[in-house]
């Protein structure tokens, strides 16, 4: 019989402070040292206010932004990346943004699989109007229109295929939209030359 | 194993001088002291239930829009607060934070008292954190919907709503030790246990979580960490000490072994919260971290296996019941749920099939399992077993209670089934590079429809359960005669028989 509550507070406590030291301070000691891998930068200017777009649409719960390694899955196959990711790939993120669903495809190496921000822009104004059968949402808040005049769309304007454009008006990508496409520009993984160097 | 010495959750000994028979003199004793027991939590349990079933109204609006998004992606397409990427995050907000942690800080502020045989004390304390949690939600469900998430899955909400959810959590445990100073009982039943850590569990992890010293792969392991644990630790704690109430007390048996259920609960609290990293199978986190984490996740099968034994030994001791209590149904389902999710939770985490259901809808059918079929549904039964008792007044229909079980039991039943088939089959098409991409989304979609029809029946469901609960605190409809039950139970089902206080609604 417990009749000393103290005995059960003190047990319960003892039990979640040692996995927060396992699970968390130990990884973080051991991460610190971590050097980053190669063509990992800091973002800066337009790439960190693209970072944030990315958090605040929440791109995170259909994005993974994970390689997985050789022989664990088919990503390097898929051409999702050249190798599996490494801490040192992540030394910059605050916060992490590895994710957990592929409802659509990982996004680590984006910037080597689809260079294009022509691509990006139409994709994010609709997805369908690149990707025939997508369910990812829509983002015309991204994006302001324009009316057509007789010289023809603007030279920025988002080339899209006929019927996605609003009837008579051009899309034009708004900073937002640029700094978002600037942001999937830097996830790019670089291969290493010895791939077992930082495992 | 022969089962111990009777423990029931209410054990008798503090009345009775010996444990026995009941006479009509101790019977009006207990009758009495339940009674200004529960007058006593009235106004906080009310509180916290009412705004736990506003909150489940709202992300159950909020789940629809999402699921409905995934079939229909250009549907309310041009309003950025109604994107999928910020009404996923507002259902799981409004679903974990403001219904599930609501309805079950109300189921435990009523335990509590029953348990410890006290009046709660402090209830204005209370009634002031039911008002900052509320203030905390609102921050927080706007300022998801206005693109100000932090972007750290299961604590997206700002900052400064947890300013307010923290601090509302201090003040219930304030109040809850307080209680637990005055308590009539010599023995701690093993519910005080479990509500009693959790309580000193959650706001550790919470202010861990959000600690600013994080970036890269370590934010990651903490994040999971947290994810984990806000289930294990904060949610299953207060559904299992709710199970081991409600089934002995409906049930009119004593925990079928009561040192058992010691096991089990050290079992838990050592192993639980260890176990969440195995999210990060297969992705950059070091090795030995993940490894460490499918151990424990696997050695959780102890205490599953230990908690299955005593809650479903007792409850099928005399399992006609669940045929006429709600109560029982309810909870008993949630109870066999957290057999199936646990057990299923501890086989996942291998290496070769995480390389199929990882990153798939699999793992989202997998945390419905415990966040509904488990969490859910037992505080749904805790909520029609307590509000009768604090209100004095009855549930005013019985087919629509029965209405709101087979909504949602089939509903969730539905949606696990779905999301489970759809994400292997979406995973094992991942694993083929030859596929297409556009082709695996093609594949998912019937599964994402299936998962949209079980939400329109839970929705039904929750409107129903929202629509009671309204009637029995306005007190409307014809004064109650009895307690509600599914169908009326012959004499002598419920009642005094074999020497122990058997369904209290009997001792109402």
């Amino acid at each position: 019989m417990l009749t000393r509550p103290a005995l059960l507070f003190l047990g319960a406590f003892a039990a979640i402070l040692m996995s927060f030291t396992a699970l968390a301070l130990v990884p973080k000691l051991q991460l610190t040292a971590i050097e980053p891998t190669p063509g990992t930068e800091e973002l800066f200017g337009a790439q960190v206010r693209g970072r944030e777009i990315y958090i605040r649409e929440g791109c995170i719960y259909c994005h993974t932004q994970q390689v997985r390694p050789p022989g664990y899955g088919g990503d390097i196959a898929r051409g999702w990346g050249p190798r599996g990711s490494l801490p040192g790939d992540y030394v910059y993120d605050r916060p992490h943004l590895l994710g957990t669903m592929r409802t659509g495809p990982d996004l680590r190496d984006i910037a080597s699989r689809q260079p294009s921000s022509a691509w990006h822009y139409a994709h994010f104004y609709n997805p369908r109007s690149v990707s025939p059968g997508s369910i990812m949402p829509p983002f015309p808040w991204l994006f302001t229109t324009v009316e057509v005049g007789p010289g023809g769309a603007p030279a920025d304007a988002v080339a899209l295929p006929p019927g996605f454009a609003p009837p008579g008006r051009a899309v034009i990508p708004t900073e937002e939209a640029e700094a978002l496409v600037a942001y999937l520009m830097t996830l790019k993984l670089e291969p290493l030359a010895d791939p077992t160097a930082t495992e | 194993m022969t089962p111990s010495s009777p423990v029931l959750p209410e054990a008798a000994e503090a009345v009775l001088p010996t444990p026995g028979r009941l006479t009509d003199a101790v019977l009006e004793d207990v009758v009495t002291w339940r009674r200004r027991v529960d007058a006593a939590s009235r106004r906080p349990v009310l509180a916290y239930v009412l705004s736990g079933v506003v909150w489940l109204v709202v992300g159950t609006g909020f789940a629809l829009l999402a699921s409905f998004k995934l079939d229909e992606p250009d549907w309310l397409g041009q309003t950025a607060a109604l994107t999928f990427g910020r009404v996923r995050p507002a259902h799981l907000a409004a679903m974990v934070y403001g219904w599930l942690s609501m309805v079950d800080i109300g189921i435990m502020i009523w335990l509590w008292g029953r348990l410890l045989k006290t009046e709660v004390r402090h209830t204005g304390v209370l009634l002031a954190s039911c008002a900052l949690w509320n203030v905390g939600m609102v921050i927080g469900i706007i300022g998801l919907l206005a693109g100000a998430s932090t972007g750290v899955e299961w604590v997206e909400m700002p900052v400064a709503s947890f300013v307010c959810i923290v601090p509302a959590l201090g003040l219930v445990a304030f109040s809850m030790l307080a209680s637990l100073r005055r308590r009539r009982v010599q023995h701690l039943y093993i519910s005080v246990w479990y509500l009693g850590a959790c309580m000193l569990w959650t706001p550790i992890l919470l202010v861990a979580v959000l600690l600013p010293i994080y970036s890269g792969v370590p934010h990651a392991t903490v994040n999971w960490w947290f994810a984990h644990n806000i289930l294990g630790l904060w949610l299953t704690p207060i559904g299992l000490a709710s199970a081991y109430y409600f089934i002995p007390k409906v049930v009119g048996r004593p925990v079928y072994s009561y040192h058992l259920s010691y096991l089990g609960f050290w079992t838990l609290a050592l192993f639980y919260n260890w176990a969440g990293v195995h999210h990060l199978v297969g992705g950059p986190a070091p090795q030995w971290l993940v490894t460490v984490s499918i151990t424990f996740s696997v050695m959780m099968i102890i205490p599953v296996l230990v908690v299955a034994v005593n809650h479903h030994m007792t409850a099928f001791s005399r399992i006609r019941r669940v045929v006429y209590s709600p109560t029982l149904r309810f909870v008993v389902f949630g109870a066999m749920s957290y057999t199936a999710v646990s057990l299923q939770g501890a086989l996942m985490p291998f290496r070769s099939l995480m390389e199929v259901t990882h990153f798939t809808h699999y793992t989202i059918a997998h945390s419905h399992l415990g966040m509904y079929a488990f969490g859910t549904m037992i505080a749904f039964g805790s909520v029609y077993y307590i509000l009768p008792r604090v209100t004095g007044w009855e549930w005013a229909s019985r087919r629509l209670i029965a209405l709101h079980f087979w909504t949602t039991g089939l509903g969730i039943g539905m949606y696990v089934v779905g999301m489970t088939i759809g994400g292997v089959i979406e995973g094992r098409m991942m694993n083929d590079a030859s596929i297409p991409f556009l082709d695996i989304v093609a594949a998912t979609k019937p599964w994402l429809w299936s998962r949209s029809v079980a939400g329109v029946l839970m929705t039904v469901g929750h409107l129903t359960f929202a629509y009671l609960v309204w009637q029995i605190v306005r007190h409307r409809g014809p004064a109650p005669t009895g307690p509600v039950y599914f169908r009326t139970p012959p004499a002598g089902v419920f009642g005094q028989g074999d020497g122990g206080p058997v369904d209290s609604s009997a001792l109402l």
